[in-house]
């Protein structure tokens, strides 16, 4: 078989072993989608990396469609989207499906990083598949702002001023990154133009970004509930049928819930806000300027300094600390769930950064001041702080000695066997 | 787990092969449903490239006064996006579209094939005879014919009895819109849905009552 250096496979349609000869795609589909070891013992929190890429899929579908019906100019963009819901054929589905899958993409995506942070899945060897996840997480973000403004809604207008404004607090050369930005003097028709230019562009190079942080996790191989290594055939599952079967269960219940939200409340003020709308106004700002649920808590860590330039830090420094999260975490024991303070921390955590969220959905008066600040030096005091300390302070429970005796009912070792876990790792 | 894999060994080959017969079942059934599903969702999409409503509002009939026409002149409007060319042909030239002369130059002299409503199917190719209503768009590869409506020894071309001359690939045609033989066009220019709403006004893309005719329904625009 192995003739002119022809590539050797197994496939029995002809075509396929024609193809894989020659571009073995088959081949690696096979190896990465249907043997790949995956841990028996995962919970139904490990759906939500492919949910995400589903999600991923659906805006790239629905906005390829939206361009082709919106005109990307102060003077159009707004009436285009509004023929968008009244003209076009099933154009506000189309359009619910995009607003409604930007909230829930971050729902995923939170859910996926909430998950890795308890079961550690950023420590040693996965440290490259979270970091990759930062700049995907990064990435979302900047999509995700660069296309709320595209409607220009006054929400679109004033959000994008207001974030724009934040390069502003860069020492010296801040006001010209801002007008560089801009491509004026304020957020204008350049501005518009070279977002939805981005908001195109970026989606894709998303794609490219996960096909990376999906091959580094087929590099080292899944985390785990346990968090405990694989150690043989006995602990996994082939991918396909399995976990292909398990997605898609996930996949089904998340197209229900996202059928709801389009077809019953796609109006709902955390999808949509009303003041958006309204037109674009240069000249009157809104009462109250919110941004999407999703950018909430980070706002309220800006707005919770006062000081302009050292909120714009500690607003990105939440964000870059996640990078060297697998070194400020100390503790060798991956889940939490033999870390007795750290789940706990870790609830306090999310705790957190929910108390954030609704923080930055509120003026900035009174207790919400007290309050936000409060949580941004728990947010910051847990990163810097705890992750390093308790690791090193904390004695955890016993692992389980390998995936497969706890799934098959073998239970933990006797503390005594276990004992010292942590120089084991 | 244990339990239900000791089942199944212990399972006859009988039995096996209809839980095999009901796992394919279900696969196909899950893959049919799988695949309706897809077909459903992307019909929203494939539709919504079809004309808006505000498209198809935009390409509502529209009333043109011929008043100030003068004959042997051409007024070009657009309908929907398609410029119509209106002629008020003189006596001469409607001699000429039934000369025996220019009838042997083309290639569908009696208008056989659909290119026109039923009441532009004679040898005028239109209500009024004097009133020519034509799509101008050359059925070659879609350039736009010029108006040379007087017959002249040289002018566009030697020996020309007056007509249309497409710049793109010299195809000719009459002052009714039918095309010359020994030509790349195909076929006679379109005729537009219209009906004269009084003997000054002119209604595109409306057809008289109780006819039924649209640029649908001909064999090429």
């Amino acid at each position: 078989m192995a003739e002119l250096g022809l590539q050797e496979n197994e496939f029995k349609n002809p075509v396929v072993h024609w193809i894989d000869a020659r571009l073995p795609v088959f081949t690696a589909m096979h190896k990465e989608y249907r043997q790949f070891p995956t841990p028996k013992n995962f919970n139904y929190f490990w759906n939500f990396g492919a949910l995400a890429t589903v999600n991923l899929a659906i805006m790239i579908i629905t906005g390829i469609f939206l361009a082709m019906n919106y005109n990307p100019s102060t003077a159009g963009a707004f009436d285009s989207v509004e023929r968008i819901m009244r003209d076009v054929n099933w154009g506000w589905m189309i359009r619910y499906l995009h607003v409604v899958g930007a909230s829930l993409f971050f729902v995923t995506v939170y859910v996926h990083i909430f998950r890795g942070l308890y079961y550690g899945s950023y420590k040693k060897p996965r440290e490259m598949i979270w970091m990759l996840g930062v700049v995907l997480l990064l990435l979302l973000m900047a999509t995700a702002f660069m296309g709320y403004v595209l409607p220009w809604g006054q929400m679109s207008f004033w959000g994008a001023t207001v974030i724009t404004n934040l390069f502003g607090a860069i020492p010296v050369v801040g006001h010209g990154i801002v007008t560089w930005l801009w491509g004026g003097f304020a957020v204008a028709n350049p501005t518009l133009n070279r977002f939805f230019s981005l908001h195109y562009l970026l989606p894709f190079i998303i794609v490219g970004f996960l096909v990376l942080h999906i091959m580094a996790l087929h590099t080292v191989g899944s985390n785990n509930p346990l968090g405990i290594d694989v150690k043989g055939p006995q602990d996994t599952l082939p991918f396909h049928p399995y976990y292909t079967v398990k997605d898609s269960v996930g996949v089904c219940v998340y197209l229900i819930v996202f059928a709801i939200l389009v077809f019953f409340i796609p109006h709902q003020p955390l999808l949509m806000d009303p003041n958006n709308s309204i037109q674009a106004n240069p000249l009157q700002t809104p009462s109250d300027i919110v941004p999407e649920w999703y950018f909430l808590p980070f706002y309220a860590i800006l707005r919770s300094v006062p000081n302009k330039l050292g909120g714009v830090v500690l607003l990105f420094g939440s964000i870059f600390v996640l990078f060297f999260l697998p070194w400020l975490d100390t503790s060798p024991v991956r889940s939490c769930r033999f870390r007795p303070i750290m789940r706990w921390l870790w609830v306090l955590f999310v705790i957190d950064v929910f108390v954030l969220g609704y923080v930055g959905a509120n003026r900035p008066v009174g207790i919400f001041i007290l309050l936000g600040r409060i949580a941004t030096v728990w947010y910051y005091i847990h990163m810097l702080i705890f992750l390093p300390l308790v690791g090193k302070l904390e004695r955890p429970l016993p692992l389980p000695e390998s995936i497969s005796k706890s799934v098959l009912g073998g239970g933990a070792l006797p503390s005594a066997a276990a004992a010292r876990p942590m120089e084991k790792a | 787990m244990a339990s239900s894999s000791e089942a199944a060994t212990a399972n006859s080959e009988g039995h096996a092969a209809e839980g095999a017969e009901r796992r394919d079942f279900l696969k196909m059934v899950t893959l049919a449903t799988a695949a309706v599903g897809v077909c459903a969702v992307a019909w929203p999409f494939i539709d919504s490239m079809n004309p808006a409503k505000d498209t198809i509002a935009a390409g509502s009939p529209i009333d043109v006064d011929l008043s100030q026409v003068a004959p042997g002149q051409q007024i070009v409007v657009l309908w929907r996006e398609k410029p119509i060319l209106l002629v008020n042909r003189p006596a001469e030239a409607l001699k000429t579209l039934q000369s025996s002369a220019m009838i042997n130059r083309l290639r569908d002299p009696d208008s056989r094939v659909l290119q026109q409503p039923p009441y532009a199917d004679n040898w005028h190719r239109s209500v009024k005879p004097e009133w020519a209503v034509l799509v101008g768009i050359c059925t070659h590869l879609g350039c736009l014919p010029q108006y040379f409506p007087n017959p002249s020894a040289n002018t566009p071309v030697a020996d020309w009895p007056g007509g249309y001359l497409c710049p793109c690939h010299g195809s000719k045609y009459d002052l009714a819109g039918r095309v010359w033989q020994g030509v790349p066009a195909p076929f006679n220019l379109p005729v537009p849905p219209y009906n004269f709403l009084d003997a000054r006004t002119v209604r595109i893309g409306e057809n008289p009552p109780n006819v039924t005719y649209s640029l649908n329904d001909i064999v090429q625009i």
